[in-house]
């Protein structure tokens, strides 16, 4: 039995079932990272010096514990993956498969150049010592990071499939797949704008 | 978004996404700079959140097509937005009450 109202708008909620799960999804996922986000902000707010102590020094600027120009790059590789998967969809909306096959794999080289520049991030935080335990200061970044990052290689799993084996379906229900890919492009754009608010608030206060 | 596009529609759509990449990515340098200039806590936060609102508000717009989105997705996204005010007053609220201050209003 097919599913219902995959392609067609139900005529109660004026939209598809898809969209209307992916809304509510991202809805809880405002919520998740919106609490998160605010205690962040009461910490930063409520603390005499940000980020503070850290391993016999004290540090007044995140700039100077955190690697800016690498998370400078990591935006607008982000920013950059947000354009790719939006193109990607409207290459199926204008019937072009192959264009939809090259925006969807930069996309997701988009999203391994993310883990990849946080891998360099992270280690060399690492290799300093500079662990969540040590201060409030790098338990927040790395909950926070953290958690995007995973979001990050979420959506790569997603956008991998609809590459890979989930594009067959172009051939067989080619507007449930263009409806697919505009779904992964809604939560792929939503973790974009996560780390548009966690990059200035987090690397630059 | 409306369930058929037109090549013409699509086309034009594509070049709002380079203008919108375009904005992000000058945006996204501004963010730096003001982060660099080290303003005091207050006027460093507005300036940031501001920033990104504004960023956040053209992803929102045009690549997840907001702007022309159906009116239930509207008020799934108002009643999101209410509850996540509701969380910030309850952080206030717990931020002032440490401070002494037990009102909700009252940011110091």
């Amino acid at each position: 039995m097919d599913i219902p109202y995959t392609v067609k708008t139900r005529p109660d909620t004026g939209v598809n079932n898809a969209k209307l799960g992916i809304w509510l999804f991202l809805a809880s996922e405002v919520m998740l990272f919106g609490g998160l986000f605010s205690a962040y902000i009461f910490l930063r707010v409520g603390a005499p010096v940000w980020p503070g102590p850290l391993l016999d020094h004290v540090y007044t600027h995140a700039s100077e514990v955190l690697n800016v120009p690498l998370a400078t790059i990591n935006t607008m590789v982000l920013i950059g993956s947000s354009v790719t998967i939006v193109m990607a969809w409207a290459s199926l909306a204008m019937g072009d498969f192959k264009k939809y096959k090259m925006y969807m794999l930069i996309t997701i080289l988009c999203g391994f150049a993310f883990l990849v520049i946080k891998y360099f991030e992270y280690s060399d935080k690492f290799s300093h010592g500079y662990f969540p335990e040590e201060s409030t200061f790098l338990a927040i970044y790395f909950v926070l990071t953290g958690l995007h990052m995973i979001h990050v290689i979420g959506g790569i799993i997603v956008n991998l499939y609809f590459w890979g084996p989930g594009a067959k379906m172009w051939d067989t229900d080619p507007d449930r797949f263009k409806h697919r890919i505009e779904i992964a492009g809604l939560y792929w754009h939503f973790v974009d704008i996560v780390w548009i608010f966690l990059f200035p608030t987090i690397y630059l206060l | 978004m409306s369930e058929s596009h037109s090549h013409e529609d699509v086309q034009k759509h594509i070049k709002t996404y380079l203008m919108v990449f375009a904005s992000l990515a000058v945006l996204t340098i501004v963010t730096v700079a003001v982060g660099y200039i080290h303003l005091p806590i207050w006027p460093a936060l507005i300036a940031a959140l501001v920033i990104a609102s504004i960023k956040g508000g053209l992803v929102g717009a045009h690549f997840m097509h907001l702007l022309s989105e159906k009116k239930m997705i509207y008020h799934l996204l108002i009643l999101t937005f209410v509850f996540l005010f509701f969380m910030f007053l309850l952080f206030i609220w717990a931020y002032n009450d440490q401070q002494g201050v037990h009102s909700l209003l009252i940011f110091i």
